[in-house]
């Protein structure tokens, strides 16, 4: 019966075109809106090292002011950053499988291969070597530099796909060098794509921003005064007129990120930063009460709040815009379906039951549901474009896969369903020869 | 075949009560055709309707081919309506925008039938009225009197027991009518029990019985013996 309450659906949908593209029209704007914001919100909300979530650590521990906390919304909570030196006295231990400590900056890369590539700015990521094997970030050739250039400052560098295109047309350029601000560097690595969205491990300097263009080792940033390009939030009235200075300071601008596999390493780590901060205490810093925090991933993203209030809000919206348009599609159908009764009574006559008229009409709202679905998505298509044209930093937001076209067809033919309910059910309950006299 | 006792049915609103069926008692023979007549307002469609089990009443008690179907649910009420009756409305009530294939098909769609075995039942009912050359044709591509016959190849489809009728030469001319009457007297002297409102006089002589129907009562009941009652077994023996 199916296929036949399929082909009398599609006749219904021609016999009476324009209300039919009136009813899709609502749904596909509604889903469309509903998907866009989803979309957008779904990426946000996601932990793109969910399947590491369970060693990963965000390491913070409170050295802000004394008199004041550091967020007045959260008075709880410690900065998100470290200063250099508690970041450095963090890799003083041997308690993580790995570590992390990285910050933001950039450079000016000079390609000297490519006689038509012009000089180009660059975000850069300063940071320890276990970044890469500890984020599971993909190597398209070449990998991470060795344990001796966190030791030891040493030109090496790693290039995302996107610049290693730029500076070298994609070729595999390990072992060559590139020339930052007047400096050469040796490659020792090319990422793949890579786009975790959000940028878990640093959410304070643009969550929602691509990975850096290259990466160079921490050993550097002594070396070279690799001056930070993130946020950087200092508190205490001190001399910052040279670099040692601003290295020595109170100002947190370093991120850091240990990987504890056991419960035992992470009570050990834990034990470890609170005697540090307690001996920092005597020495005169931490002045506030102890609150060190290790967050794995998906309590980092919540505590840091990247899904904001206004995503949820959007969507939220965006769902009572689907609600407004169901309300039209169900006008749309009760009188359709109504203005339809006379043929529903002749089937009724002719010996169908209740059921069987309830089953054609569900099967045309699905159809009408799922042509305003496949529309939505369309539709969703174009407002995904339209946000990626006002906020560039936002394409890694504006991606709809698979999931979410399935999602744009489900909510459809369900909102489809769901308007239909009443007025299938309204044709259903009159009795045939009430249907017929008007035949 | 068709057993009425007592049947009453009130159509009630706000303000009044209309008592359409008053204690209506009536018996139709197996291959009988009978001709119900009355003026307007009497009752003749309420009759046709409940007979028909599209509408229920408030008392009685109707057997229909020796079940009573007095208190039947929804589900087993579409189900005689699609196995055991019949139905040809005055207006014809084609689906405008099936042809005439699918139009004799909608009985048999709900009837489960396999593709076969429906193709074969609607091309036989068609070439019986004369339409098979235009199984293709929709409803307006027809005449009124080409549209009832397809009306009546739809309703003989199923093969029903009993055959309802509802005044169904009043949209046709003479001519048509006539045509229409012969093609019904043909289906039931090949067994098919006819029970057909009227208001046409002349149609009505061409049932053995005339039921005459006034305020919601049979009023007056009148044979016509010029015509012999053709039993089905008389028919598959001959």
């Amino acid at each position: 019966m199916f296929s036949y309450h399929l082909r009398l659906a599609l006749k219904s949908l021609r016999r009476n075109p324009v209300i039919a593209a009136l009813m899709i029209s609502a749904i596909a704007l509604g889903v469309g809106m509903c998907i866009t914001t989803l979309t957008v919100f779904r990426l946000m909300s996601g932990n793109p090292i969910e399947h590491r979530n369970d060693v990963l650590y965000a390491v913070t521990l409170d050295s802000w002011d004394p008199a004041e906390p550091k967020d007045d919304d959260h008075p709880e909570l410690p900065p998100p950053e470290l200063t250099w030196r508690d970041a450095m006295a963090m890799l003083e231990s041997d308690i993580p499988s790995r570590q992390v400590v990285m910050h933001k900056t950039g450079f000016v890369v000079e390609p000297k291969d490519r006689e038509d590539a012009k000089p180009f700015l660059v975000e850069a990521r300063v940071t320890t070597s276990d970044f890469f094997p500890m984020f599971d970030v993909p190597f398209l050739y070449g990998g991470a530099w060795g344990d001796s250039a966190d030791e030891n400052p040493q030109f090496a560098v790693v290039l995302s796909k996107e610049t290693n295109e730029k500076a070298f047309g994609g070729e595999d350029s390990v072992g060559r060098t590139i020339e930052l601000d007047g400096r050469e560097f040796k490659v020792v690595g090319v990422l793949d794509d890579w786009l975790p969205t959000p940028k878990f491990y640093d959410v304070n300097n643009g969550a929602f921003d691509k990975p850096e263009e290259l990466f160079v080792p921490l050993s550097l940033t002594a070396e070279l005064e690799l001056p930070s390009h993130g946020n950087t939030n200092c508190w205490k009235d001190e001399p910052l007129d040279s670099f040692k200075e601003f290295l020595n300071s109170e100002c947190v601008w370093v991120q850091s990120w240990v990987e504890l596999p056991t419960p035992e390493k992470v009570e050990a780590f834990r034990a470890f930063i609170d005697n540090y901060v307690r001996e920092q205490k005597k020495l005169g810093r931490f002045q506030r009460p102890l609150n060190n925090h290790l967050r794995q991933p998906d309590e980092w993203l919540s505590v840091n709040e990247v899904v904001r209030d206004d995503n949820r809000v959007l969507v939220g919206l965006a769902f009572m815009f689907l609600a407004v348009c169901l309300l039209n599609t169900i006008g749309l159908l009760l009188a359709k379906f109504l203005g339809a009764a006379p043929l529903v009574g002749l089937r009724r006559a002719l010996g169908a039951s209740r059921k069987a008229i309830f089953h054609q009409h569900l099967v045309e709202v699905g159809v009408i549901g799922l042509i305003g679905g496949l529309l939505g998505i369309v539709i969703a298509a174009l407002g995904l474009l339209g946000v990626r044209q006002l906020y560039d930093n936002y394409d890694a937001l504006t991606r709809m896969d698979l999931t979410m076209g399935l999602i744009a067809i489900g909510i459809a033919v369900l909102s489809g369903v769901l308007a239909g309910l009443y007025p299938t059910w309204r044709v259903c309950a009159i009795s045939p020869a009430a249907h017929l006299k008007t035949q | 075949m068709l057993s009425m006792s007592d049947i009453s049915k009130v159509y009630r609103t706000d303000l009044i009560e209309t008592h359409a069926l008053r204690k209506f008692s009536l018996e139709v023979k197996e291959g009988e055709f009978v001709a119900v007549t009355g003026p307007s307002g009497s009752g003749k469609t309420t009759f046709l309707n409940i007979a028909g089990l599209l509408e229920t009443f408030d008392t009685g008690t109707y057997k229909l081919d020796n079940e009573d179907v007095s208190r039947l649910s929804d589900d087993a009420r579409s189900r005689i309506r699609n196995q055991k009756i019949g139905f040809i409305f005055q207006s014809f009530n084609l689906i405008p925008d099936l042809d005439l294939f699918d139009n004799v098909d909608v009985p048999l769609r709900y009837r489960g039938m396999s593709a076969a075995e429906r193709k074969r039942r609607i091309t036989e009912s068609l070439e019986l009225v004369g339409l098979a050359s235009r199984i293709k044709h929709i409803p307006a591509q027809l005449s009124g009197g080409q549209q009832q016959r397809v009306a009546i190849a739809r309703a003989l489809a199923g093969s029903p027991r009993i055959l309802f009728a509802d005044e169904p030469t009043g949209n046709l001319d003479s001519l048509m009518a006539r045509q229409v009457v012969d093609l019904l007297d043909d289906i039931n002297r090949r067994g098919t029990t006819i029970v057909m409102v009227t208001h046409d006089t002349e149609l009505a002589r061409r049932a053995h019985r005339n039921v005459h129907v006034m305020d919601g009562q049979v009023t007056d009941l009148q044979s016509y013996t010029t015509k012999p009652l053709v039993r089905p077994e008389a028919l598959a023996a001959g």
